[in-house]
């Protein structure tokens, strides 16, 4: 029997329509937009300014605190401005515009496909390049990785986990990332548990790609201590605690990190990045993005640039359908529609999903019947009937004593509602409140 | 029988009376008499537009102030403050009437739609998700947690600007659109002598050329308003002009110079000829909030002369 994690969960088709194709890189566009937000945190401060002349790779944007990260030019050209830019949030905010003039890298960085396993850093060396590289969590969260790799005092890392569930239907840029880049993962994997100071690693990854698990299994004999660990296929086995309940079997209390259980968790694509980084010299530019739908013409899987603007990606996969409804940045449970087309590649962009317009329709709201599948479909254990109603209520004492900030905002609530209720749109707002009184108090 | 009865039931009765006498007189809670009479005139809305939690909690609160300044029940409003006064024996301050301002003249013609919200028609969830249907976002979303948020039914949504109105009649200023509003929209302002007021209606931060594009209707910045201003009530910060009621003397020269019409006049006459009717207006209004004001006005406008000589 396969692990799974314990609460909750729910099954959404699959949907996974690009899997198994190529990795096909992009050129640069006309121009790119970088925005100074691509991360958790503070956002960067912009070193460059108009009329500058940068090179691939070169730093733009440096981290403007603890929890923030560098940002790095992923063309070669002119600064065109640093205005504000509508990106994924919806909401405008400062990023640098570069005109792309040839593809000239800096010389730093390694551009041969030769495999480097050998690597002489100490654990504090690497943590520093992977800082300067401007590596966050690639699976969406973006969180700062460096951050991750230094526990709080008190904290000691056990087990470094690898999350390749991929749970997220249609999405298959980590897939393929695993197909091509296996040895260069296991290499990057090596580099983390070196980083952390662990001797044991688990990659996690769900049963629905038998290819990846078979060719990481028997690549994995080559590299002592990373285990390879196929999962049952359930939603949302990505998230961060329920990965480690599925692998080590170890809860996370509410408001605690990860560290606290002895684990560090990062995503499989971060551990590429981390490979490039460490190894490569490679800071973090470009990365793999689905783009995919039931009527795009081809679903690719895309190596682009950070701040390409995502028509050029819907261009490149046989353009946009014509009964498209909405263009989701991300995944269909935890994506988010966009504004706009011209929003561009971030970071933490795994897909880009185009649902036709009978797709995303919304179903009219109806009365709760208090059914409870929102509550057996809840991974933390949470009651989001009850949650939502808090909310619309505006009782948030109540709220907060029933764990509303430990929402992972997953969506499988309202996925599971039979009667169509919004409940995370709920649930997120509440959320927001919720942890502003909490950082309230504690300041 | 029957009197064995009666006996034993009342003296267990004259025990348990004692009793409880006892208990009541030991612990005795004192609550000032004047809370409940304070309470009794206070309107009774539990707002809390005030500041405290509900009307019980402004009454506890009057009765302990040394002073009543700074006190306002929004709601009673001036009467109500001087009835707690002679109750409580203290004097109350005058405090200007306040109004909400909804400050976004972005109808459905000036700001187009560039896609749509399909999600719960609440501006505090749609703001968790993004900027808005339209190019602006910073303007009002249009779903109506003001409206919900009023106690008093003094705030619609105009079925054809899709911004909220609001009924100056029935505002009692208690501030609750103001918490309520996601976007800071909403401002208290000062009512104004005979309810005139001249407030810039837009809060785009976006620069002169994004913000125009996004809506014909706002606030480019351009600063052409905080020249014109001779009482320097007008502020640009961000790319959006904010003009101080506590200077503003309602002279309109601002209303006439803007070049979108962001800047808007309330309850005016209409004008006849733009500047000759402003400039008395502003002489006959002034001298009504403030007696002794006219005369720093002078020495601004000769300054700026010098200045310019």
């Amino acid at each position: 029997m396969l692990r799974t994690f314990r609460i909750g969960g729910i099954h959404p088709p699959e949907n996974k329509l690009s899997a198994g194709k190529k990795i096909t890189a992009l050129a640069a566009p006309k121009q790119v937009i970088i925005p100074l937000s691509q991360h958790i945190g503070a956002p960067a401060q912009a070193v460059v300014k108009k009329g500058d002349i940068v090179k691939v790779g070169t730093l733009i944007a440096k981290a403007g605190g603890f929890v923030s990260a560098n940002i790095h030019s992923s063309v070669s050209g002119k600064v065109n401005k640093i205005d504000n830019a509508l990106d994924t949030s919806g909401y405008k905010r400062p990023a640098i515009y570069i005109d792309v003039e040839g593809d000239e890298w800096e010389e730093t960085i390694d551009r041969s496909d030769a495999l480097v396993k050998e690597c002489s850093l100490s654990s504090k060396e690497i943590i520093d390049k992977i800082a300067s590289a401007g590596i966050v969590g690639m699976g969406g969260a973006t969180f700062p990785t460096q951050v991750k790799l230094m526990p709080p005092p008190g904290n000691k890392a056990e087990i470094v986990i690898i999350n390749a569930v991929e749970c997220e239907p249609y999405l298959t840029s980590d897939h393929s990332l695993m197909m091509e880049k296996g040895e260069e993962i296991l290499v990057g994997v090596t580099l983390l548990m070196k980083a952390v100071n662990v001797n044991r690693a688990v990659i996690g990854i769900e049963n629905n790609k038998r290819d990846a698990i078979a060719h990481l299994t028997q690549l994995a004999a080559g590299y002592p201590g990373i285990e390879v660990m196929p999962l049952q296929v359930k939603y949302p086995q990505g998230g961060e605690k329920q990965l480690i309940d599925a692998v080590i079997r170890r809860q996370v209390k509410s408001g605690a990190l990860p560290i606290s259980v002895g684990a560090v968790v990062q995503n499989v694509g971060t551990a590429y990045a981390v490979y490039e980084a460490v190894q490569k010299n490679k800071p973090l530019f470009e990365r793999v993005v689905t783009v995919t739908g039931k009527a795009v013409a081809n679903p690719s899987n895309f190596l682009v640039r950070v701040g390409t603007p995502i028509s050029t990606l819907i261009e490149a996969a046989g353009g946009m359908p014509e009964n498209t409804g909405k263009v989701i940045g991300g995944g269909p449970m935890m994506g988010k529609a966009l504004v706009s087309a011209e929003v561009p590649v971030t970071k933490g962009s795994s897909g880009v999903l185009l649902l036709t317009k009978e797709e995303s329709v919304r179903k009219p709201m109806q009365d709760c019947i208090r059914c409870a599948k929102c509550v057996s479909a809840c991974p933390m254990g949470l009651n989001p009937a009850f949650l939502m109603k808090y909310t619309v209520y505006k009782n948030w004492e109540l709220a907060e004593a029933n764990y509303i900030q430990d929402c992972i905002e997953c969506g499988s609530c309202s996925y599971t509602c039979p009667a169509n209720r919004p409940l995370l749109d709920y649930i997120r707002s509440g959320k927001g409140k919720v942890m502003g009184i909490i950082r309230a108090r504690k300041s | 029988m029957i009197l064995i009865a009666v006996i034993s039931l009342g003296a267990i009765g004259a025990i348990g009376a004692v009793f409880l006498y006892a208990c009541a007189k030991k612990f005795e809670v004192y609550e000032d008499p004047r809370i409940a009479q304070v309470q009794e005139v206070l309107p009774g809305a539990n707002c809390g537009g005030c500041g405290y939690p509900g009307c019980g909690g402004f009454a506890s609160a009057c009765v302990k102030a040394d002073t009543l300044d700074g006190m306002l029940c929004p709601v009673g409003g001036a009467p109500v403050m001087e009835k707690i006064a002679t109750i409580l024996g203290k004097t109350v301050a005058e405090a200007e009437p306040k109004v909400a301002v909804v400050r976004c003249n972005g109808s459905c013609t000036a700001r187009p739609r560039t896609n749509q919200y399909d999600g719960v028609k609440s501006c505090a969830i749609a703001s968790t998700l993004y900027g808005g249907e339209t190019g602006c976002t910073f303007g009002c979303l249009g779903y109506g947690d003001c409206v919900a948020a009023c106690n008093f039914g003094a705030i619609r949504i105009d079925s054809e600007t899709g911004l909220p109105v609001v009924d100056e009649d029935k505002c009692t200023s208690c501030g609750a659109c103001v918490k309520a509003c996601p976007k800071n929209i909403i401002e208290l302002r000062k009512k104004g002598p005979k309810s005139r007021r001249v407030f810039v209606s837009c809060v785009n931060k976006d620069k002169g050329a994004v913000a125009r594009k996004a809506c014909t209707n706002a606030c480019i910045g351009c600063g052409k308003c905080a020249k014109e201003c001779p009482f320097e009530a007008i502020t640009v910060e961000n790319n959006v002009a904010y003009i101080d009621y506590t200077k503003c003397r309602l002279c309109r020269k601002c209303v006439a110079v803007c070049p979108t019409g962001a800047i808007h006049e309330l309850n005016f006459p209409p004008r006849k000829e733009s500047a000759s009717a402003a400039q008395p207006k502003a002489a006959e209004v002034a001298p009504k909030t403030a007696p002794n004001k006219p005369e720093p006005v002078q020495v601004v406008e000769t300054k700026e002369d010098t200045n310019q000589k």
